[in-house]
């Protein structure tokens, strides 16, 4: 007789950890799956065991939350592959709601599957990067990833570095990078200095990051590294590696050339939505939350019954907010479930509600500054390698417009762009915008239908033992 | 193997020895594999439809760090490192 649980949870983030902690210690059967090999998100990524670093405020924000998971009683399966979301309404039509059903790899490549009575999704968000010429070239890398190799791997990404793009990430790299003895060779924000004067009211609802963001300004100043405001990258150089970097105003103006042998470059957060996309629960796009992010009611339940989205899957809040939203939801699964009853999950819900609504509003500042910019994917030439995978330029995608691709759908089957191993979770957000700009707007482009799998799995992890010898080959047929 | 990015001032484990397309690296071990190629000046990892691929995303988003691990498809940015590793470009 397998396990059902009572709730899965998809993402071991601070959102994942929190709601996974609160549901078990409160009795549930709750199992909480992740991709990586501990728990801990991107945000508090923990470094890899027997690795000591210094403790910041990240770190012990993380360990917090590990601790209560290990006490909480929560199933834990670390570094799983997640590739297969089934039943609940994915079961063929006519048929009673069934539990819900995960299919994985396990850490070494074997095939699982577990059932659920309700299913969690807490799968945070992916980065945005607007293609330019060069950022093909090995030595240039997302800002997020820049913040996992210093937190969670001791590593500078190079030792002459451009940090570029949007957001308080590029701040946070650039005071780190510092810290640890690389050269910021200039810091080049899209956002202009009246759009951060603009997010400071809302940034006061919590004087902690307000108070950790200036002083990594301060630290900034300090060092002399200088900061270009609404500049972008025009493009990255160089002949087998990044060598350089061009920079330019965003309202035109010459080119500035910088030496550097590491570009870190990020325009923002997206929700991961591949999963409820999959369940076909329904989504709107809302661009200061990131993007398409899934219609959920106050308690972050979705569309479809017994699926929740919490953090910042579940639009951009920050990882401040992402506990309380995973507290939440976690509340009304057990609520929905009958683990519990109305009036104590009113009681329990009320504080998180009000620590959600705080932390909420500051990270909500954040995810505008965050948001698409137009402008960026107008200026991808012509040349340009949008989608990498599958090797489509801009070009290649405006020939599907003109054949007449409207929606994500089309454009992906005309073009091929977005059906290589990423699923188009690199390319999809030019792509998108690309095809917003013919048939108006981004919530006309659409997204593309989910598909499973999730995650690229290797063929021989599904067969198994599976041999063509093991094919029952019938009689040959009387003549 | 000392690398000028591997900031100081951190405890590591011992390192292991691992080959990259027939060179021999160190690494710390349990290091993330994108990491330790990184640290060896091994930036690019492979070619995609016209153009070369490296470490991008560092989560396990972007593919674009596919390597070979004994001879098996992996992501570079979620596989540690152990001794004895066989990595060749993908």
């Amino acid at each position: 007789m397998t396990v059902v649980w009572d709730i899965a949870v998809l993402g071991a983030g601070p959102a994942g950890m929190a709601a996974a902690t609160e549901a078990a210690q409160r009795g549930a059967k709750v199992v909480l799956l992740e991709e990586s090999p501990a728990p801990g998100g991107q945000v508090y990524r923990a470094p890899p065991p027997g690795f000591v670093m210094p403790t910041d405020a990240d770190r012990r924000a993380g360990d917090g939350l590990r601790a209560a998971l290990a006490a909480s009683g929560a199933a834990l399966r670390l570094g799983v592959r997640i590739w297969g979301v089934g039943g609940g309404p994915l079961v063929p039509a006519g048929d009673a709601p069934a539990p819900f059903r995960l299919d994985g790899l396990d850490a070494e490549g074997r095939p699982f599957d577990l059932t659920a009575r309700t299913l969690l999704l807490c799968t945070g968000t992916q980065e945005r990067i607007i293609p330019f010429p060069g950022w093909t070239l090995p030595g240039v890398m997302g800002l997020a990833a820049a913040t996992i190799l210093l937190k969670a791997q001791g590593m500078l990404p190079g030792r002459r570095v451009v940090v570029a793009g949007a957001g308080p990430l590029l701040y946070a790299v650039a005071a780190k990078l510092l810290k640890h003895g690389a050269a910021v060779a200039a810091v080049v924000d899209l956002a202009s200095h009246g759009e951060w004067w603009r997010a400071l009211p809302a940034l006061s609802a919590r004087p902690d990051l307000l108070a950790r963001g200036a002083a990594w300004r301060a630290q900034l100043l300090l060092k002399g590294v200088p900061v270009h405001a609404g500049a972008r990258i025009a493009a990255a150089e160089g002949v087998a590696v990044l060598e350089a970097v061009r920079l330019q105003k965003l309202q035109a103006g010459p080119e500035r050339r910088i030496e550097a042998d590491s570009l870190c470059i990020g325009h923002g957060l997206v929700p991961a939505i591949e999963a409820s996309r999959a369940f076909r629960a329904q989504h709107r796009y809302e661009p200061g939350l990131g993007g398409w992010v899934p219609v959920l009611d106050a308690e972050f339940r979705s569309s479809v019954p017994g699926l929740l989205v919490a953090g910042d899957g579940a639009g951009l809040r920050g990882a401040a907010a992402a506990p309380a939203s995973g507290r939440i939801a976690a509340l009304a699964a057990l609520r929905d479930l009958g683990l519990m009853s109305s009036i104590t999950h009113a009681k329990a819900c009320a504080p998180h509600k009000l620590d959600f609504a705080q932390a909420a509003r500051a990270g909500g500042a954040m995810a505008a500054m965050m948001a698409l910019r137009p402008a960026l994917v107008a200026a991808i030439p012509p040349e340009t390698l949008v989608c990498r995978c599958e090797g489509v330029t801009r070009a290649a995608i405006d020939a599907a417009l003109d054949e007449g691709a409207l929606s994500m759908n089309q454009l992906k089957q005309f073009s091929r762009c977005g059906m290589g191993p990423c699923q188009g979770r690199l390319c999809g957000e030019a792509a998108a915008e690309l095809l917003a700009r013919r048939v108006g707007g981004r919530e006309a482009a659409g997204f593309a239908t989910g598909r499973l799998p999730l995650r690229p799995v290797p063929m021989d992890a599904l067969l198994g033992e599976f041999d063509y010898a093991d094919i029952p080959v019938p009689a040959a047929a009387p003549i | 193997m000392t690398s000028p990015l591997r900031i100081p001032g951190i405890l590591r484990p011992a390192e292991i020895s691992l080959t990259f397309e027939g060179e021999t690296l160190r690494a710390p071990e349990g290091e993330s594999l994108a990491a330790a190629l990184l640290a060896a000046g091994k930036r690019h990892l492979g070619d995609g439809p016209h153009a070369p691929r490296g470490l991008l995303c560092m989560m396990g988003v972007c593919q674009q760090c596919l390597v070979r691990v004994e001879g098996r498809l992996v992501q570079a940015c979620l596989t540690p490192v152990r001794d004895g590793m066989w990595v060749t470009a993908a």
